[in-house]
């Protein structure tokens, strides 16, 4: 089986499906001719042709809007937003539009649409290419929004969006798109076919929306995770000696509360991370959702390591990105009770 | 440089406001006919003219003339009128039925009716329209039934959208009317994206949108313009230029500054400025449009010069911000009485004949309305089941929703 990373996974999911459907297509800044800033739509022109992988305008508005009639039409576009911390130009077509159409028209239109965008620190990008924003997505009622974390599931969940009837939010973890970052900044950086996760199939599968996966069985602590904090949640664990659950939540809405549950009854106890800042973050409503289904089993407080309530500073990227140390530290807290 | 005045900032006003007498004699209009009418294979940048002046095809004694003129048969020009008594019919009984409280609210779209209606018929019955809310010209013309308008304007259990709109937020797919979103501009750059689709998949479908004045501040505007000459879309994109936004005349969306038309101009695409009360100028205009649009040659963008002669809703009281009579005063008369006027000239009408289409227009109104009431309105509790309220979110409902729909009971 060929090893992929994350990029190559998720050109192979487009290649896949392009080949497979005459109505997906795929545009967005640079992601034509180019092939993306960060390649993933790299090939997809010259190989399907100019009219199912293209340029747009730098126009993140009217890219999300065109995919929406595109959608109501009976097409299946996948686009491209740069970077999510430029999405909000597009936020009212996603947030006003794209998400209610099928309500709002009692199922007389669907927007059958894939918004793919990179997010996340770690990078060096500074306040303006380094944000989380899925907590801004999970707050609206009728978008999915998917998150993997490996180049097998990135394929499979991409995919998964793709033949969705709904639209779907697809945050890609910019820091893994490489090679999986534990959070120690300061060690070499691990390329993807070192992985097992790194072994793709070429054609077509899926992994679903709206299911969670145990990464990592444990029985001291669950600590759940999405992106590139299952790596740091895995280094964390082995670092430490603790005995930690990860959970990889994979899709944040639907989310899997199911599969969380039946780990923290088991465990007792629950961490939660995520990079994007902590005030209303999707910790909150994870730790909310554990505090009802789990209370009576709970041993300890439910923690949460996330970025600062600050903007993404750009030299302050290892103060403020969550790192295994922070993780480590709330694994102990919550385990030394 | 120190005689220089002191930066001041200027806020544009309306030339009335209540108490004032309505004067648009300064008003610059095109005679009927005058205006001239490009090949549509016209490059935009030889027809930047047409931005500035006003196509109009009927003159003052009702006389159709011009290179515009559509040559539309008097069965065409009948039905027409027709369907425009029947949407201001509607439009008054609608009205009416908010103020008897049956239900919340209504916008009508008395003095603009031969945009939709005109459009409507020089459309492809299969052509996609995203309209925005004072557009139902367009359903009517094209035969959706009037008692499942009302039953979405009454919310009752016969809805065809289940409760979940605002009144006359209409959607009807089969009737290629796009659902309204009630947000201002969101459909215009959607519509481009549409009509991506259709030369995509080399259909010969086209799409055309509505926004009014002052929605084109929008940024969705922007985008929509964009899209379309970039892609050369089969689109046609309608400013309708009633001249009020709520209480804002069209001089505070920019209107004082340069006609909307000619918004266009930057972005290279045609752009036709219309008399909007001529029904046959608007169906000339059109159709002309959606012959460019079909020959692949693109997008135009098409500004309807009217008169929002009602208040914007019923929640509106235009006399608080403008004369009371402006609408009677707008040089660019009723478009019903227009077409009337025409269709007598032609010796294919009369004063009879109208009075008995207006009372069978109120009597078609009134029949849907009982049958519509016996449904239910809002407020008689005759709502859709309230365990479809969690309906539709998604295409599969999600397990969160089911337990919510649990806690709710239903």
């Amino acid at each position: 089986m060929p090893t992929m990373n994350m990029i190559q996974a998720l050109n192979s999911a487009l290649d896949v499906m392009m080949a497979k459907d005459p109505n997906v297509l795929s545009f967005g800044e640079d992601a034509g001719y180019f092939g993306g800033v960060f390649r993933v739509t790299d090939g997809l022109q010259k190989k399907h042709g100019l009219t199912r992988s293209f340029d747009a305008p730098i126009s993140e508005g009217g890219i999300v809007a065109a995919a929406i009639g595109m959608g109501t039409y009976g097409l299946r576009p996948v686009v491209e937003v740069q970077f999510a911390d430029y999405i909000y130009p597009g936020f009212d077509q996603i947030v006003s539009e794209a998400a209610r159409i099928r309500y709002r028209s009692a199922g007389d239109f669907t927007v059958p649409i894939t918004i793919r965008t990179p997010y996340g620190g770690g990078i060096f990008g500074g306040q303006t290419h380094s944000q989380s924003p899925e907590a801004l997505f999970a707050h609206v009622a009728g978008i999915k929004t998917v998150i993997p974390s490996t180049p097998y599931d990135a394929k499979g969940l991409l995919i998964a969006a793709i033949e969705d009837d709904d639209p779907v939010i697809f945050l890609e973890p910019k820091r893994i798109y490489n090679g999986p970052f534990n959070g120690h900044h300061d060690q070499p950086v691990q390329a993807w076919s070192k992985f097992k996760e790194a072994e793709v199939p070429e054609g077509h599968y899926t992994v679903p929306l709206g299911k969670a996966a145990v990464v990592r069985e444990g029985t001291a602590v669950t600590v759940v995770a999405y992106g590139t904090m299952v790596h740091v949640a895995k280094a964390a664990a082995e670092d430490s000696g603790i005995d930690a659950e990860v959970i990889d939540v994979r899709t944040i809405v639907p989310l899997d509360i199911d599969t969380i549950a039946a780990s923290v009854k088991k465990t007792g106890r629950c961490v939660i991370l995520h990079e994007a800042t902590r005030t209303s973050g999707f910790g909150a409503e994870i730790a909310a959702q554990v505090q009802e289904t789990c209370f009576y089993h709970l041993e300890a407080p439910i923690e949460r390591v996330t970025g600062w309530d600050t903007p993404y500073p750009h030299a302050f990227e290892w103060q403020y990105f969550p790192g295994p140390a922070r993780v480590i530290d709330a694994m102990r807290r919550v385990t030394e009770r | 440089m120190r005689n220089r005045p002191k930066l001041s900032l200027r806020v544009p006003q309306p030339k009335h406001r209540p108490g004032d007498k309505p004067d648009f004699s300064a008003m610059q209009i095109s005679q009927a006919g005058e205006v001239r009418r490009p090949e549509i294979d016209a490059a935009p940048r030889d027809m930047t003219d047409l931005a500035f002046s006003l196509v109009r095809v009927l003159d003052k004694d009702g006389k159709a003339i011009g290179p515009w003129n559509p040559k539309l048969d008097a069965e065409t020009l009948r039905r027409g009128l027709k369907t425009m008594l029947l949407t201001r019919a509607f439009d008054d009984r609608m009205f009416r039925a908010q103020r008897q409280g049956k239900t919340s609210f209504y916008m009508k779209s008395t003095g603009e009716e031969a945009v939709p209606v005109a459009q409507a018929y020089a459309l492809d019955r299969n052509d996609m329209c995203f309209p925005s809310y004072r557009q139902q010209g367009l359903l009517i013309a094209r035969g959706y039934p009037l008692v499942d308008m009302m039953n979405q304007i009454y919310s009752n259990a016969m809805d065809p959208i289940k409760g979940r709109q605002l009144p006359i937020m209409y959607s009807s797919k089969a009737h290629g009317f796009f659902t309204i979103s009630g947000n201002l501009g969101t459909q215009f750059p959607q519509a481009v994206g549409w009509a991506m689709a259709s030369a995509y998949k080399g259909d010969d479908r086209i799409a055309a949108s509505w926004v009014g004045d002052g929605t084109t501040a929008e940024g969705d505007f922007h985008y929509a313009c964009t899209f379309a000459a970039v892609y050369r879309a089969p689109v046609i994109l309608n400013v309708v230029n009633n001249q009020w936004a709520i209480s804002s005349f069209a001089g505070i969306a920019g209107g004082d500054e340069s006609t909307f038309a000619s918004r266009g101009i930057g972005y290279g695409l045609p752009a036709l400025r219309v008399d909007g009360n001529d029904f046959l100028a608007v169906y000339a205009a059109t159709q002309w449009a959606a012959e460019r649009a079909r020959s692949n040659l693109g997008a135009t963008l098409i500004e309807h010069y009217t008169y929002r002669v009602e208040g914007h809703s019923t929640s509106d009281d235009p006399s608080r911000y403008r004369p009371a009579d402006e609408g009677k005063a707008w040089p660019l008369g009723d478009p019903i009485e227009r077409l009337k006027q025409h269709l007598v000239s032609l010796g294919e009408w009369d004063d009879k004949r109208h009075a008995d289409a207006g009372q069978e227009a109120l009597d078609q109104v009134a029949a849907a309305n009982r049958e519509a009431m016996g449904h239910g309105t809002l407020g008689e509790n005759k709502l859709p089941s309230v365990a479809t309220m969690f309906e539709d979110v998604f295409k599969e409902m999600p397990e969160h929703l089911r337990r919510q729909r649990q806690q709710l009971g239903v």
